[in-house]
Formats: C-alpha cells, sequence, structure tokens
C-alpha cells in the first residue's frame, strides 16, 4: 500500500458515527480482486440448470409462437386481430404502450440516478438498460406491424418517393416514429459504451481462444488509460442526460398520440405526465420482478443487497402514489367537466359491464396493493416484493386495455358502439414477444456482464484515492 | 538492463496496488518532467484528470456538434417536405411554423447528440484498435481488475531505461519492466 494509509485508529476515529454512515454498496467486500471474480463469474461458469429450464420455454415462445403469430398477421391481414370499427386500436397498442413503459424504468435507474449520484446504482444498472434495451424491440415491433401492411412501413419514413408525399409532421403519431427509433437506436448505445471497459474486463480474463476473441473485439481495444477514462466519463454524462431527457420524451409522445384526439377519455392535458409515470411505476415493477430471481440465482446477494431492492420498491411506491394522484384527478375531471361524454366514459372504467373487472383490477393493483410498499416488512419480504411486481406489470396492462379499448368501445353515438375482444393471435403474439424478451434476457445474462464491473468498482470506498481505508461517505473499513 | 535504441520499445511499466499510490506516483512523473506517460486502471481514478492535466474532454462539443447537425438538418427537411416540396394545407395553418417542427427536431437532436458522444469517446481515444502493445503483456491482464498501471513512453524526451526505471521503483511501483513495440 502507498504511503497514503496512515493509522488507521485515526482514521475510525475520524470516520461519522456509526448511526450516520451509509450502508456499503456491496456488503461482505473483499477487495477489488474479489470483486472482478465474483461480477465476472457468472459470464464464465457452466450454465446452471434453471438457466435452461427459463430459456428453453422462452425460445420455444419466440422462435415458434411468435414468428408464427407474425407472418400469419403479416400475410393475411389485420383482421385476424380482434380490432374492428369501432376499436381499432386493440392489444397492439395496449402491448406497445405496455413495453415502452418496461423500458422507461430502465433508463430512469441508469441514467437519472447516475445524474443524482446515487451509488447503489451501478449495481443495478446494465440489468436494468438490459431491460429497456430488450422492450423497446418488443415495442417497437408493434406499430411496425399494426399498420396492416408492413411491407409499406417506409412510407413512416421521410425519403423521397415515386409518390411524391412526405409524411405529415403534425402528427404526433409521426413524431412516435421517430421517439421510438430515438429510444431504440440511444439506449442500444448507452448500453453497449457501458459495456466496453466490461467487454476489456472478460476479455482480460477469457481462457479459451474464442473468449479472448469475441471480447477483444467488442472491447474494441479498451486499455483502461486515463485518457480512455477522460472521455468515456464525459460521453457518458452527456448520454446519461440524453436519456434522461428521453424518459420523459418517449412516452409523452405516446401520451400526445391519445390527448390530440377528440375521444372522450383521451382527450386530456395530463395524458402526457399519465404515461411517463405509468411508464415508470410499470418498469420498477418488472425490474423487481428481473432483479429478485437473478440475485439469487446467480449469487449475487453481496452485490444487490437487499438494500437496493429495498430503495427500487420505494420508487416503485412513488411512482405508484403519482399515477394514483392521476387516477383521482382524472375521475374528478370528468366529473367536474360536466362533459356527459367524459362522465359516461369514466363511470363505465368502473360500472360498465363489459370492462369493469380490468377496471376494477388497475384500482386494486395500482392503487392498493402499491400501498403494501409502505410498509418496510413488505419492503424486506422478497417473495412478496416479486408478486407485488407481477402485479404492477398486470395492473398497468389492464390500465393501457381501460385507456385504449375502454374509451373506443363506446364513443359518442351509440350506433357506433361495440366490443373488443382479443382473438387467439392477439394473444399469441403478445406471448412471443414476452418470450422473445425473457430469451434476450437470459442470453445477455449468460454471456456478457450483467453487472457494471469497472462502475461497481468505483464506487468502493477502496477506490477513492483520497480515503484508502474507507471513504468519507460511508465511513467503512477494509 | 542496458538501454536500448527507444525504437525497438513502448516503454516502461509499473505497477501500484491502490489508487491513492498511482495517484502519488503521477504527481511525481509529473513533476519529474515526463510528458508521455499515461496510467491504465480498472476504474477512473478521481483526481488522475488533474494530476494529467487533462483539461475538459472534448466529447461534449462531439455531442453538441451532432445534436445541432441533426435538429438543423430535421427542421430543415420539414421545411422542405411540408412547405416547399409538396405544400399542403392542413387545418389553415401556416405551411411552416417552430411547434410543428419542434418535437421531431429535439428527439433527432438526442439521436445526433448521442450518436455524437459516443462517436467523439472512440475517436478521440483512437478506438477501436486492433492491437495495443501493453495488451501483449501479461500482467497488464491486471490493469482491469485490481491493479493500477503507470507507463512512461519510450518516445518520452527525458525517458532513459535506467534511470526512469530507479525513479518508478522509488515510487512505489513494483514489478518495472520493459515493454516490446513490435512496430
Amino acid at each position: 500500500m502507498s504511503e497514503a494509509v496512515t493509522n488507521l485508529e485515526e482514521l475510525k476515529r475520524l470516520a461519522p458515527p456509526a448511526e450516520l454512515r451509509r450502508a456499503p454498496v456491496v456488503e461482505g467486500n473483499k477487495g477489488l480482486g474479489w470483486l472482478t471474480d465474483k461480477l465476472s463469474a457468472f459470464a464464465e461458469a457452466k450454465t446452471p440448470l434453471w438457466w435452461w429450464i427459463l430459456f428453453i420455454p422462452a425460445a420455444f415462445a419466440a422462435t415458434v409462437i411468435f414468428p408464427t403469430c407474425l407472418f400469419y398477421q403479416v400475410f393475411t391481414g389485420v383482421g385476424v386481430w380482434g380490432n374492428n370499427h369501432p376499436v381499432m386500436w386493440g392489444l397492439d397498442i395496449v402491448n406497445f404502450i405496455w413495453w415502452v413503459g418496461v423500458a422507461h424504468a430502465g433508463t430512469l435507474i441508469s441514467a437519472l440516478l447516475f445524474l443524482t449520484k446515487q451509488h447503489w446504482r451501478t449495481t443495478i444498472g446494465r440489468m436494468a438498460e438490459a431491460m429497456t434495451v430488450f422492450s423497446v424491440m418488443m415495442a417497437g415491433l408493434y406499430p411496425a406491424i399494426h399498420v396492416g401492411r408492413a411491407w409499406f412501413d417506409w412510407f413512416m419514413f421521410p425519403v423521397p418517393n415515386s409518390n411524391g408525399l412526405w409524411p405529415q409532421f403534425r402528427s404526433p403519431l409521426m413524431w412516435d416514429v421517430f421517439a421510438v427509433n430515438t429510444y431504440l437506436v440511444v439506449s442500444m448505445l448507452f448500453w453497449f459504451m457501458g459495456m466496453i471497459p466490461d467487454f476489456a474486463v472478460l476479455r482480460d480474463r477469457s481462457t479459451t481462444r474464442i473468449r479472448k476473441t469475441i471480447f477483444s473485439f467488442l472491447a474494441m481495444g479498451w486499455t483502461g488509460s486515463a485518457r480512455h477514462w477522460h472521455n468515456y466519463e464525459k460521453a457518458y454524462v452527456v448520454l446519461c442526460g440524453l436519456c434522461t431527457l428521453l424518459v420523459f420524451t418517449v412516452s409523452s409522445i405516446v401520451g400526445l398520440d391519445f390527448c390530440t384526439a377528440q375521444i372522450a377519455g383521451w382527450h386530456a392535458t395530463i395524458f402526457p405526465l399519465y404515461f411517463v409515470i405509468g411508464a415508470v411505476f410499470c418498469g420498477f415493477g418488472m425490474i423487481l420482478v428481473i432483479l429478485i430471481p437473478l440475485r439469487k440465482w446467480c449469487g449475487l446477494e453481496n452485490i444487490i443487497t437487499k438494500s437496493h431492492i429495498d430503495k427500487v420498491a420505494k420508487l416503485a411506491l412513488v411512482s405508484g402514489l403519482i399515477i394514483d394522484y392521476i387516477y383521482m384527478m382524472e375521475f374528478f375531471i370528468a366529473w367536474y367537466s360536466g362533459d356527459p361524454y367524459e362522465r359516461w366514459v369514466f363511470g363505465h372504467r368502473l360500472f360498465g359491464h363489459t370492462y369493469m373487472v380490468l377496471g376494477w383490477m388497475l384500482i386494486g393493483i395500482n392503487v392498493c396493493v402499491t400501498q403494501l410498499l409502505w410498509f418496510k416488512k413488505v419492503r424486506a419480504n422478497l417473495l412478496l416484493l416479486f408478486i407485488i411486481g407481477v402485479l404492477i406489470n398486470i395492473g398497468m396492462w389492464c390500465e393501457r386495455f381501460v385507456i385504449v379499448v375502454g374509451s373506443l368501445y363506446q364513443e359518442f353515438l351509440p350506433a357506433n358502439w361495440g366490443k373488443y375482444l382479443p382473438t387467439r393471435w392477439d394473444i399469441g403474439l403478445y406471448i412471443g414477444t414476452l418470450g422473445a424478451f425473457f430469451m434476450l434476457y437470459l442470453l445477455f445474462v449468460k454471456f456478457l456482464p450483467m453487472i457494471a464491473i469497472s462502475e461497481v468498482k468505483s464506487v468502493m470506498p477502496e477506490a477513492d484515492p483520497h480515503h484508502p481505508l474507507g471513504g468519507a461517505k460511508t465511513g467503512g473499513e477494509k | 538492463m542496458s538501454a536500448p535504441a527507444n525504437k525497438n520499445f513502448y516503454g516502461l511499466m509499473a505497477e501500484f496496488d491502490s489508487p491513492a499510490a498511482i495517484l502519488h506516483a503521477a504527481e511525481k512523473i509529473r513533476d519529474a518532467g515526463y510528458r508521455r506517460w499515461d496510467t491504465f486502471t480498472p476504474f477512473p481514478v478521481h483526481g488522475m484528470d488533474k494530476v494529467m492535466k487533462l483539461g475538459n474532454s472534448l466529447v461534449g462539443w462531439v455531442s453538441l456538434a451532432g445534436g445541432a447537425f441533426m435538429f438543423a438538418n430535421v427542421a430543415g427537411l420539414i421545411w422542405f417536405a411540408n412547405a416547399f416540396d409538396y405544400p399542403l394545407i392542413v387545418g389553415g395553418k401556416p405551411m411552416f411554423s417552430v411547434p410543428m417542427t419542434f418535437v421531431p427536431s429535439y428527439i433527432m437532436l438526442i439521436m445526433g447528440g448521442a450518436v455524437g458522444a459516443l462517436i467523439g469517446m472512440l475517436g478521440l481515444n483512437q478506438l477501436p484498435r486492433l492491437h495495443h502493445p501493453l495488451l501483449g503483456k501479461k500482467r497488464f491482464e491486471l490493469a482491469s481488475r485490481d491493479k493500477f498501471i503507470l507507463v512512461i513512453g519510450a518516445k518520452d524526451e527525458k525517458f532513459c531505461a535506467t534511470e526512469t526505471k530507479k525513479l518508478l521503483e522509488a515510487l512505489g511501483g513494483a514489478r518495472v519492466e520493459l515493454v516490446e513495440d513490435a512496430d
């Protein structure tokens, strides 16, 4: 050790009292080498049985159910779905918003929590980003195929064509094309750039020639030079800032798709905020669903500590409370506006005969179940948190269904009313996207650095050159 | 180890055990007047950019340029498409106005800024590169694990295989060794 290491007793005396110390980011830390071994262990070890047990059904859904439903729909037409007049937006748009929503929490965790210097995000950031990338892929698919003639998708892009036509840039649906594509590209860039130093770690640790070649290629010659880090950190901050903007932009634009329409139940200025917060809430549910089993099965209990899960649960609670407030406002404004159509739509969300089950599931989960997260005992009970995470995803799916279908099926003219039921192709495609998402996620966990190795190391007490025995913030001992 | 012609060598490499050790060593190397040297660490060491006088990274400017380029281009494209090439009256609104162009242009600003940040980072770091003399050293693999490596380039004016080695050892550097350069 260097000369900077001084008297241990002196440092202990200078450290803040126990009750003021923050919990260390990583528990049971035994040094940087140990941490490197621990964090790269899963990508290097033999594939465990649970991975195969999850992977095979996911891969079946992704490679059999998914293409079957996709190609049948593309070759036959959107008529195979339940969408029909007056419900022209069915499960395709419900699932689109749901998948975009799942993506948002990942960006929020990795970007916004970086800008606010939350060190605990380093352990879950990469997994959250991967969730973002894969769910935006699933989301982007839906608008591309729900247009009916997927081979004309290029009409959505402003390319010169023989028709001499251009897209209409005043439409939020057009903005959506830009927003979702940008989200996909930027979240992938962010994810990939964050992995470059970790690819270098895996490259340097690789024992076989094939691993060495692949990771050398991916690491692009990263050496960890101070000059590299200098530019890398700047690029990281810039990307975090841009990603944070995206969190607030993409779902706002999806919300604008709705609120620029005249349909009662959609035509509300609260929609952009509503969709952003709903997206984040749903994504925190998905984070809980993914993190809780993986931390156990991958042996990462010391890294993704209970305290981190507790913080994610608190963030889920906060976003859930904002959602609850928006529900209250929606119902209040519908009543207060005196608009009979608004009142009709909102009354029928809870007391209409067709979709009231979904309306009450929405209230039951997003309003009632979320309140359980106030209790510390609930936040410490991982099984319960996992169940709450699944429920939040279901609740938010119900919310999107209620908004999309619940507003369309009984619009202004009673002669224009109808019902909507998804067909097996709707449901099959949803199962297919779920399978594809989990298949990609499992492949990511198995082959790529699922925890940001260099980032976790950089927030360890011994990584702070000014406090060799413990950072000022942790007061921890080595 | 005698001092050979500097051309066959990339430099001298020394290992340190902690971020504090390499930071102090870097200060001494800088004060000794060396210019072509670098540190290789598993994570960015706080304060190293000041010691090495790296200044402000230019990545932010590359990102800004990318973002501004995309913003201007998309706004221009919308003007071209909706006001010049195929003017179409929609709701009696003007053919071109700032509110209608802002959202797509702003979204593409984010895209341009992000691509600019990545390209700027890679470009300024001269990545991707297929080979680096240091990557051939077995001990250098630990620079991504828990060792902190300081390298003084053979092209440095003050570089002298014996004297520089003595200096690195005096600063607490372990396993000081010469790095060959294939070029």
